[in-house]
Parts: structure tokens; sequence; C-alpha cells
């Protein structure tokens, strides 16, 4: 078994820990500029974030946006770029919904079928990206951000009363219907001032376990690696390059049509025009702060989560909320530079090592030849 | 070894993440207990786009700055996110509600779920949503306007001053209540002159709500309405409504605003003169009403309707070009009193 690599989980984390240092720092500096007193917003973020009622709200947060940068990360592995996590959880989310209204099973079999046609619709919607790539070339950044607009307006025809939208008396909003109590997914409740934390933030962290497991430790996960870091290479090696495109984007897609679940099945328990949007977008940034690792995906999305929920009731207190999206503009912006700074650093210091255990390995033999 | 370590890394993980809520009992709102009964408290809760929108919410918060200079409360406003769920609402009005604010108001639909889950805890607390109905209960006053009436009244002002016997409609974001706008406005002008063709467009579809805020996609669609030969066209589209009245202006047709009285707007005071009338939608009033009636100690309760009758839309009047035609505004005001007592009834849905 290898030898526990000290160097390399040092270079792992100073990645991130060199962005956050940076990201605080340049924070810092906008909010002096703007004539704000920082250390008052960093009170109050931490002030914010030991209620219980936000910790409840940044786990449950941390849960769904886990899933959506899961499902991006299963893209990052094999070299696509899935941006259409967006569109693909909001139709799943529509689509399952509408089918959770529609019937109504016992328990646990109304919650499975309503997540299965969530991962269906998602991977269906994906797998469109995937299929023209794989027949026609088209770039799957292109598909999918075409398919998120595509996404919108089929929603948005799909939700129309005269399809198979619902407007209550009296109210403005359009609904799919209600899903039955059968198909509400049990929460772990933390008491009434808290609330309440959805269950499926538990099923989000099992899916982390069972990526982490098919990437790591079966075949598949090898191939799909392999592809992702050269196409050519796994080729040759008899791994069917077209075929793990389209297998990843479906996965890809499906995990994505996970990701409106925790809402609905433990929330609104059914989609309406105020269903929460965006999440795909940040999923991404999530993934590329977690470097694609399920752990480091997981503490970036409950801190992203964290600056989301903190921020929320800053303008209460005399600072702007956009302050959060700054620092997370910053993250992301200081995340790509140190983490290809580490990188070189990390390249440079092992070729430099090499070259000392050449040097080193040489000046024995040379020893050596002069003893004999 | 290494394996081992990374599985209790990632077990460690998802315990951290099931158990890092209970290591805290205190919530956000339990510490922040009512300390000033004195001065009255209120708040309000926008919807996305929040202050500054040039619309719905800014008229929200005239009717709270209102207030809080006329009645002395003390107001607060909190913003929504973006992308954030109901759960997130539900914290907003739970904590607002807590921090001792009477009343609270949602400004726009979106925060019905989150009121129904709310009101009932504070029972003593009154709690205003404006633009819906379907949420009920004794300490929830449900604020809505009938945005069709006022739009009638546009839609026949259109039909009389339209040369080219074809008319524009410009919605925001396609939801059921631009809807009624477009019913209103298409019914007015069918019932005034069935010869002109109403060209109605809408700039983006739900969960997009870019419609609401882009000037360029207003601008946009009224010139092809335009080039179909639009000579009046009316924008329910909040800021995105002043590319259209830019666009309109410059052709030299006229525009129809929305919301308040666009002509007296600081912001389209280029455009004004193009501007024949607005149809009100008094935001303002309702929250400064509603505000005044829980001071005095009656708060409101349940459906609270505004209408032609109480004037709470209806058709500005400040164009001196628009007053000028006399006969447009006898035929304003005749369908105006036809809907008040009830000869005309406008439909909510094209």
């Amino acid at each position: 078994m290898k030898k526990f690599d000290k160097d390399r989980i040092v270079l792992g984390f100073a990645g991130p820990v060199l962005a956050l240092v940076v990201a605080f720092a340049l924070t810092t500096v906008v909010l002096l500029i703007s004539n704000r007193d920082p250390f008052e917003l960093y009170r109050l973020l931490f002030e914010q974030a030991s209620y219980s009622d936000v910790q409840v709200l940044i786990v449950n947060q941390a849960g769904t946006y886990y899933l959506a940068a899961l499902a991006v990360a299963i893209g990052f592995r094999m070299n696509l770029f899935n941006i259409g996590v967006d569109g693909q959880y909001r139709l799943a989310a529509m689509m399952a919904a509408l089918v959770g209204a529609s019937v109504d099973l016992p328990g646990p079999l109304q919650i499975f079928l309503i997540v299965i046609v969530a991962m269906l619709v998602g991977a269906f919607w994906a797998g469109i990206a995937g299929f023209l790539k794989t027949t026609r070339g088209v770039s799957e950044v292109v598909a999918t951000i075409m398919l998120n607009s595509i996404a919108t307006s089929l929603i948005a025809w799909l939700i129309l009363p005269k399809n198979f939208g619902e407007q209550a008396a009296g109210s403005n909003n359009l609904t799919t219907g209600d899903i039955p109590e059968s198909g509400w997914f049990p929460g772990l409740s933390l008491g009434a001032e808290a609330g309440e934390i959805y269950g499926f933030t538990f099923v989000a962290a099992g899916c982390g376990l069972v990526y982490w497991f098919v990437l790591n430790r079966t075949r598949f996960g090898f191939d799909l690696r392999a592809t992702g870091a050269s196409e050519s290479a796994a080729q040759a090696s008899g791994v069917d390059a077209k075929k793990m495109i389209l297998t990843s984007m479906l996965i890809s897609g499906a995990v994505a049509g996970l990701a409106g679940m925790p809402t609905l099945l433990g929330d609104t328990h059914t989609y309406s025009l105020d269903f929460p949007v965006g999440i795909g977008f940040t999923g991404i940034t999530i993934a590329l702060l977690g470097r694609n690792h399920p752990v480091g995906i997981a503490l970036s999305a409950l801190l992203i989560a964290f600056l989301d929920k903190a921020s929320s009731s800053l303008d209460q207190f005399g600072f702007e909320k956009e302050i959060a999206t700054i620092m997370q503009g910053l993250i992301v912006i200081s995340v790509v530079i140190s983490y290809e700074l580490v990188r070189r650093y990390g390249t440079r210091r092992q070729q430099q090592k090499v070259g000392e255990e050449l040097a080193a390995g040489h000046a024995l033999t040379t020893e050596k030849e002069a003893a004999l | 070894m290494r394996r081992i370590t990374r599985i209790a890394t990632v077990g460690v993980m998802s315990a951290a993440l099931a158990l890092s809520v209970s290591a805290c009992g205190e919530s956000s709102s339990s510490s922040t207990s009512t300390t000033d009964s004195k001065a009255d408290k209120t708040a309000i809760a926008y919807d996305i786009g929040g202050r500054g929108d040039q619309s719905f919410n800014d008229a929200a918060y005239a009717g709270l700055a209102r207030a809080q200079k006329d009645l002395g409360v003390k107001g607060t406003e909190a913003e929504p996110s973006e992308g954030e769920s109901d759960a997130d609402k539900v914290q907003r009005l739970t904590s607002l509600a807590r921090a001792g604010n009477n009343p609270v108001i949602g400004v726009g639909f979106a925060y019905a779920p989150a009121i129904k889950k709310v009101a009932p805890k504070f029972p003593k607390t009154t709690f205003g949503i404006i633009d819906d109905a379907s949420v009920t209960g004794a300490n929830i006053a449900n604020i809505v306007f009938n945005e069709e009436q006022g739009s009638y009244l546009a839609g026949v002002a259109a039909a009389k001053v339209t040369k080219t016997k074809t008319v524009g409609f410009i919605g925001g974001v396609e939801t059921p209540l631009i809807k009624k706008f477009q019913a209103g406005f298409q019914q007015g002008v069918k019932d005034t002159d069935p010869s002109v063709k109403v060209l109605p467009q809408y700039l983006t579809q739900p969960p997009n709500f870019d419609g609401f805020s882009k000037p360029d996609l207003g601008k946009a669609a009224a010139q092809g309405q335009l080039d179909k030969g639009a000579d009046v066209v009316y924008s329910a589209a909040g800021l995105a409504g002043s590319g259209a009245i830019e666009a309109v202006s410059k052709a030299g047709k006229w525009n129809i605003g929305v919301d308040s009285d666009q002509y007296q707007q600081e912001g389209l005071a280029a455009y004004k003169e193009s501007i024949l009338t607005s149809v009100t939608k008094d935001v303002e009033d309702s929250v400064l009403n509603l505000i005044k009636s829980v001071q005095d100690g009656k708060p409101q309760s349940g459906e609270v309707r505004y209408g032609l009758a109480k004037d709470g839309v209806g058709l500005a009047m400040s164009n001196p070009a628009f007053t000028k035609m006399t006969d447009v505004i006898a035929a304003v005001d005749k369908a105006k009193k036809e809907i008040v007592d009830g000869t005309i009834t406008v439909k909510t849905t094209p």
C-alpha cells in the first residue's frame, strides 16, 4: 500500500486555504474602500450562523448545492462541462412534481417514484446534449446552455393552467398541484424554533459516498477518469470513449435531477413559479471550489450556503447583502488562481525532488565506482 | 492507510453535517425580543427585484416611507436573495414578526406559502400580502387589485386614439398577474372598436424575471410592434417598460404606462409627452392603509380589494394632451361608470 503522502495532503489543502485567505483579504479591502467596517460584517455573519434556525437553513441549502455540484463534478471528471444542471434539475423537479401530484401510492413507493422520475427526466435532458456530442460533435457547453433556455420555455408552457398547471383561487401563482402526504420525505425535526432538516439532505450525503466509491473503486470510475484525462489514450487502451461520454452525461443529468428533490419533497411539495432557480450555476462554483472531491465539495457547499444564509438578513443591520455575492465571486477568482499557483509549485517541487534524488543517486553510484 | 483516512473523512463529514445543528440551541429571533414597544414597528419583505425596481417594490416602499413620516412608525425592510426557497421566506417573516414588527407585509404572491406557515404562530401580528388572496386567516390581510379594470380603461383609450387600428401590449413576464393586464386591455379595445387589432407580447417566461428588469428587452419588443403598425403601446413590464417607452416615443407614437403615473416620473421626463396615460395601481396607499389600520387598533383582515370604485386602480389624467381629447375622456368615464356599477364585467384571463 502506498505510503501516507504528506506532501500531497499539504498541497491539497494549500490551494483552498490560500484562496480563502486571499478572498477574505480582498473582501476586507472592498469593504474598507466603501467605508464599511469589515470586522462588524464578519461578526454579524458569524452571529447569524450561530442561530439554530439559520444553521438548519444552511445545512438544507448545502444538501441541495451538494447534489448540484456532484452532477457538475461527474462531468468535470470526464472533462465535460455540464452547464445544463440548472435546466436539468428544474425540468426534473417540475415533471416529478406533476407525476407525484397525479398518483397516490403508499409512502415509500410514492417517494421512490418521484425520485426515479426526477432522475430519468434529468438524465434525458442531459442525454440530449450527450447524444449531440457523440453523434454530431456538438460542444456540450453550447448544447447544455441552449437546453437551459429550452427547459425554461418548456416549463413555462407545461405549467400553464390549460396544460398541466393549476392556479388556486385568489392566487397569482401557478403550481403543479400538491403532492399527497405519502410523498413527503420525512425530515429530522430539531424543535419548533430551529425547524427541520430535510430528509433528502442525508440522501445527498449518501450520494457523495456513492460518487466517491464509483469513481475510485470501480472499473467504470477508472474508465471515466482515464477518458477525462486523455480521450485518445483511453480509446487506445480499449475504452469506448463515445459510450463513456454519453453514459457520464446521463449520470450527471440523473444526479442533477436530484438537486430539486430536497426542496420539493421536504418543503414545497409542489412546483410553482417561485421554485428556487440558479442552483445549477452555484453547483459549478462549488464543484470547482471543492476540486471535484466529495469531501471538498461538501465543505464548499457548506461555505457557499453559509455565505448565502448568514448574509440574508444583513440589510437589517445596514449592510448590503450583495456583499456576500462579492465574496463568493472573489472566492471563485482566488480559487482558480491559487489552485494553479499551488499546482505549479507542486510540479516544481516534485521536479526538484526528483532532480535531487537523481543527483544523490548519481553521486552514490560514482562513489561506488570510485570505490571499485 | 490512505483508504481508511479517506473513508473516515467522508464519515466524519456526514456526521458533522447531521450534528452541526444540534450544537446550538438559540434561534435567530429568540434573542431579539421586543424592547421598544412604544414606537410602532412595521416591516416589509420585498419580492425578487427588491427596492429600486421603479415599480411594484418601490411603490410598497413609498407606502412605508409615508407611514414613517406621517404615522411615526419605524420601518424595517428585508430583501430576498436570488434562488431562495420558501424556507428562507419563512425564516425572514418569522424573524421580522418576532422582532415585534406589526404589520409584517410580504410584497408579492411568492410570499403566500410562507405567510400560511408563519401567520398562525403569531396570532397577534397582522400579516399583509400583496397580490394574493389564496391564503386566509384572521390575522392575514390579502391586498388585491383589479388590474384588469384599469387596463380596460386603457384599452378604451387606446382604441379611440389609434389611427392605424393596431395597438400593442407588452407584458413583462408571462404570469397570471400580468395576464390580467392583458385581458382587461384586450377587452377594452374590442368593446370600443372591434376592428382594432391588439398585438400581445411577453418579454420572458418565469422563472426568468428579466422581463421586469431589462429595458433592452422592452425596447426590442416595442420596435417589433411599431414595425407591425402599432401606434399605441401599453407596456406592463416594470423597469423593462421604460425601454419600450423610449422606442415608442422616438417613433412619435403613444405610450400607455403602468403601476404609477409614468408621465410624472423623473426618469422618463424626456419621453413624457408621448405618455398618453398610465394604468395606476395604488400599492403605496394600500400599504399605508394597512399600517394605519393596525395602528388604529382595527387591523385589516381578509380580502382588501382595490378596484376602480375605490380608485385603487385607475387611469392617470396628468398629460394635458390626453385630457384635451374630450371624446376619449368621455368614453373612458362612461366605461369607468359602467364597470363600477357592474354593467361591464372585466375578464381576468385573456
